[in-house]
């Protein structure tokens, strides 16, 4: 792969290369940062990862507001280790799209302007300790259910980065699992503090999934070059028939009076998402999009000293070994 | 995962993109493990250790600035590993042994 020239148009296609690439995808073959690839493949995949990548950063942000006030040290020392594999993934997510001829620098410019979207569960406040498990719970148990198909991804680099993160991240939902069975096993408060995080989190993190078949734009072309591999309602219903046992067994209630399971299908029928909530915020206008965006911008900014002391650093150090050399 | 060598010197004030490779435990080969930015091999090191040995599975670490890999490319891999593909007298199986007889 040529690094791409913003002033060069990019070569034209022809049919050939794209039958030859599909021919590729449909032999189950995965595709290399240097192949050739349809300039429509690099760019649906730029959009997904660098999204995705900065929803592992942002994601950093709603967990990290209870560090400071987890209730023991285990839980604590828990939630450090689980924000900082949340950056760590981002960091995978960001090296796996580098290779596609996007420098990290644009894609963390694109984040702090407010240019890129990332996912819209992470513009959700978390209120109480019980939003850290049901995070855990819901929104890693989507995640686990997104990024185990992903991990089979068409683009290598973005299955390779899945796999990896896909072996961290069953921790972070048993973590959140266990907070949650711990509160609903508690006190009458502790019961009603998990039951309040559930309801209000279960419809979001239903939306992680994106929007229904019938109106997901990039949904056809994404599946047909194999970067995804199930529809969004089809991992949808998957995550619904994972997550309806696992409330029954601690006994805490889904926000759903139409939830009943449908035993000629196996599935559990579920009611309508409002979609109209999930574009709202994906259009900015969540509870919390504005704070998230300042948080990361002021994050970014403190960190400028940390940046500018290593480059100082690293340049003596250049220096002295280049007067020693002398 | 920056797998593409060509692609480690963006403009802009980035740091210098290294490749990262890990060893799990001793005797085993070192597999690429991704990439990471940083200043000078001595942040490289630290950063990838931070990124890809936060669980202690590795024991072992290399980092290389990313524009010092060769790499053979795509369009050249057919006649470039083709004198390869069609030496069958390689192969064990394309010597004949007389039946009943236990070679290896």
């Amino acid at each position: 792969m040529t690094p791409t020239n913003a002033a060069a148009p990019p070569p034209p296609e022809t049919a050939e290369q794209l039958a030859a690439f599909e021919a590729r995808i449909a032999a189950g073959e995965y595709i290399e940062p240097k192949d050739w690839m349809p300039e429509r493949y690099r760019k649906q995949l730029i959009r997904m990862m660098s999204q995705h990548a900065h929803s592992e950063i942002v994601g950093m942000l709603p967990e990290g507001n209870w560090i400071t006030r987890a209730p023991s040290l285990r839980r604590k020392m828990t939630l450090i280790a689980k924000v900082q594999d949340e950056g760590g993934h981002g960091h995978y997510i960001y090296c796996a799209t580098e290779t596609l001829g996007v420098s990290r620098d644009q894609m963390v410019a694109d984040l702090l302007s407010g240019k890129a979207k990332y996912s819209s569960i992470f513009n959700y406040p978390t209120l109480t300790w019980a939003d850290i498990g049901v995070i855990g719970w819901f929104v890693d148990g989507a995640a686990i259910v997104n990024q185990t198909v992903l991990a089979k991804a068409s683009y290598g680099p973005y299955a390779r980065s899945m796999i990896r993160i896909c072996k961290e991240e069953n921790f972070h939902k048993r973590q959140g699992y266990e907070i949650c069975a711990v509160l609903a096993s508690g006190t009458e408060a502790q019961r009603a503090m998990v039951q309040d995080a559930v309801n209000r989190w279960w419809w979001p993190s239903l939306m992680m999934f994106g929007p229904g078949d019938a109106s997901s734009p990039n949904s056809e072309e994404l599946l047909r070059w194999k970067v995804k591999r199930f529809s969004n309602d089809e991992l949808r219903q998957r995550f619904v028939n994972l997550t309806v046992p696992q409330a029954q067994a601690i006994d805490v209630a889904l926000p759903d009076p139409e939830l009943r399971y449908d035993a000629a299908s196996g599935d559990w029928h579920f009611g309508q998402v409002d979609w109209n909530e999930f574009w709202q915020v994906v259009k900015g206008d969540g509870p919390c999009n504005r704070e998230r965006l300042a948080a990361r911008n002021k994050a970014h900014d403190e960190g400028a000293w940390v940046r500018a002391a290593a480059e100082a650093y690293a340049a003596r150090r250049a220096g002295a070994a280049a007067s020693a050399a002398a | 995962m920056a797998d593409d060598a060509s692609n480690g010197a963006p403009a802009g004030g980035q740091w210098p993109l290294w490749e990262v490779f890990t060893q799990e435990q001793t005797g085993q080969p070192h597999e690429h493990a991704g990439s990471v930015h940083a200043v000078d091999a001595e942040q490289a090191l630290q950063n990838a250790r931070d990124v890809f040995g936060r669980r202690g599975k590795v024991v072992s670490v290399w980092v290389v600035p990313t524009e010092q890999i060769t790499a053979s490319t795509p369009g050249d891999a057919g006649p470039f590993f083709d004198p390869g593909s069609d030496k069958a007298y390689r192969h064990p199986q394309f010597y004949k042994a007389p039946r009943g007889v236990r070679i290896y």
